[in-house]
């Protein structure tokens, strides 16, 4: 009984380190990333050394990691902890500290459903690498990042400021009209692999689909993979959807904030990016399945196979995982340094207008698809 | 019937509509898709070239045009001017006859000179002060035009400027004599008088780099590099 305790701890220490690193790593990601868009150099000064002589070759290395700019998180954070935590006179004191934890738990309860590789077999012991085993995985994942959206919420509403009372109101409407179109848009995923499960949907996509393409999601459902993806990155609330914080206009939800609380509301976006990609690479890009790549090792559809060993193969699916998750978080933050933000109009349009009559369209044309085949 | 005038304007402002878009535009995918391509293509081809840079291939091919400012310096126009210098005589004195001259056709008051007397018969007159306010000067370059004797020169190719206080920003004879020698945060001794003596005793002044390449750095910023070796 203390083993499984002391083995769910290691696994939800994998992923929430795994989330995490990958959250914080994205203002690494977005520095360097936007500059390299737009033909600058980006950060390449934050640096420190130690003073001890035996130290010189992390000296070397701390050096080297300032000059690709990577000791900015480190700095950022330093920053952040050291500012002013500053609380309005009219705002609501208790309300005001919890938002931002509220915000953050919720976006990293989510990864608990997410497998993040096949099991693992060891010492005669099956180890699932996925923290729950809820078998509504799928529904799960979207009620906790829904709920998100509460600490947004209660941050706008409990400042005492106008201007982050607007944005949280609009961070309220922009979610009501995307996780709609973010659900339905997946119930034809539901569909096509008949569970609500996410390891189930994953195993249901290691197939080969006509003995050559890998039966992944955005194969069987191409629109509800789009759909998706353009509310996913509306649940981000990062540009082009980044109307609750639009700083040229309103100021945002957490004018209000300083410190190491704006600084969870900044994390709180990195790790729903993190969980929009995860959840797209899950649903659509076969999770941690290798294309090809079976339990008994890879079997080309031209009949060369190499055979995998066990624990290669779940090397192989974390890895697989890993690549497409930074490969999405990567494809997030080129549009969001590419779109301009969507107008207030334009995004309720988008949302009710378009993306919702189109998640219901899939969904009819995949049931019917789905009855003909049968 | 309209005339050919009133055909060809409508036509114009026929031209000139927004066109209606189509169906495919309106989705947003193309315009989209196509803003994607041009971004992550700069990216891809930026990052091919850092990585190469570091290797040593296509050096000459910038992988960004930003220029890493106190690191390296962008070349400046050969015809640019750039903070004043006093020439010197062979003996080390200023070459300049306290004629007044600059001061005159200063159009923004900032030179103030003190003629003395000069040992020498044929000279007459030399500066026991010679100060310009950087705070006042407007580049205009008629000092060096008005001078008579080239005793004055906007060549020194250095022509970042900055300084604590208002005071800060005066050029002593010391420091016009050589330029560069006074670091930006000591005060510049604000009209000292040499004597000729004092003058022959000063420091030999090098010659400024030529017009078009990067300027040298100023005494205090000199060999203190703030950038890791990256």
């Amino acid at each position: 009984m203390w083993l499984d305790l002391g083995i769910k701890l290691g696994v939800s220490a994998l992923v929430l380190g795994g989330v995490l690193n990958f959250a914080g790593m994205q203002t690494w990601l977005e520095r360097k990333q936007s500059a390299l868009m737009q033909d600058r150099i980006g950060a390449n000064r934050a640096y420190f050394t130690l003073p001890w002589g035996w130290a010189a070759p992390i000296n070397w290395l701390l050096r080297k990691l300032g000059g690709i700019g990577i000791l900015n998180a480190l700095a950022d954070v330093l920053k952040l902890l050291t500012k002013e935590d500053f609380i309005p006179a009219q705002g609501d004191r208790f309300l005001h500290t919890l938002a931002p934890f509220l915000s953050v738990f919720f976006a990293v309860l989510a990864f608990a459903a997410i497998p993040i590789g096949p099991d693992v077999q060891l010492f005669g012991r099956t180890i699932p690498l996925q923290v729950a085993n809820i078998n509504a995985g799928l529904l799960a994942v979207l009620a906790l990042g829904s709920l998100g959206v509460y600490g947004v919420i209660l941050a706008g509403l409990v400042s005492g400021n106008n201007l982050a009372t607007l944005g949280g109101l609009r961070a309220a409407s922009q979610v009501i009209a995307y996780e709609i179109a973010l659900g339905v848009s997946l119930v034809g995923t539901i569909i096509c692999f008949g569970s609500l499960d996410l390891p189930t949907i994953v195993a249901r996509q290691g197939v080969l689909l006509w003995g050559w393409l890998p039966r992944w999601g955005v194969f069987l459902q191409p629109l509800g993979c789009i759909v998706f993806v353009t509310a996913g990155l509306a649940h981000t609330k990062r540009v082009p959807f980044d109307l609750p914080e639009a700083e040229p206009e309103i100021i945002g939800y957490f004018t209000e904030y300083s410190g190491m609380k704006f600084g969870l509301f900044f994390l709180t976006d990195f790790v729903e990016v993190v969980l929009v990609s995860a959840l797209t690479a899950t649903v659509f890009f076969g999770g941690w399945q290798v294309p090809y790549l079976t339990p008994a090792g890879f079997q080309f559809p031209w009949g060369s196979s190499i055979p995998v060993s066990p624990l290669a193969y779940v090397g192989f699916g974390l890895l697989s995982f890993t690549a497409k998750v930074v490969a999405f978080i990567w494809f997030f933050m080129l549009i969001r340094w590419t779109l301009p933000r969507f107008r207030y109009d334009q995004l309720m349009h988008l949302g009710w207008k378009i993306l919702f009559p189109l998640s219901l369209a899939n969904i009819a044309v995949t049931g019917i698809v789905a009855v003909m085949t049968r | 019937m309209t005339s050919l005038s009133d055909q060809l304007l409508h036509r114009i402002r026929d031209a000139h509509k927004r066109r209606k878009l189509t169906w495919w535009e309106r989705t947003y995918l193309p315009a989209v898709a196509r803003g994607l391509w041009l971004t992550s293509g700069h990216f891809w081809r930026n990052l091919f070239l850092h990585l190469a840079h570091r290797v040593g291939l296509f050096r000459d091919v910038p992988a960004a045009v930003t220029i890493q400012y106190p690191d390296e310096r962008r070349k400046t126009a050969l015809r640019m001017r750039t903070r004043h210098r006093l020439m010197k005589r062979e003996d080390g004195t200023p070459r300049c006859v306290a004629c007044m001259m600059c001061e005159t056709v200063c159009p923004a008051r900032c030179i103030y000179i003190v003629a003395g007397e000069h040992p020498d018969p044929n000279v007459e007159k030399v500066p026991k002060s010679f100060d310009i306010d950087l705070g006042k000067c407007v580049y205009c370059g008629y000092c060096v035009e008005a001078c008579p004797e080239d005793a004055i020169r906007m060549d020194t190719q250095r022509h970042d400027i900055a300084a604590y206080s208002r005071d800060g920003m005066w050029l002593d004879i010391k420091e016009l004599l050589n330029p560069g020698t006074r670091a930006f945060d000591t005060a510049p001794q604000k009209f000292i008088q040499l004597s000729v003596d004092a003058f022959k005793r000063l420091p030999p002044t090098p010659e400024p780099p030529p017009p078009g390449l990067p300027a040298p750095r100023s005494a205090r910023q000199a060999g203190t590099s703030i950038a890791p070796s990256a």
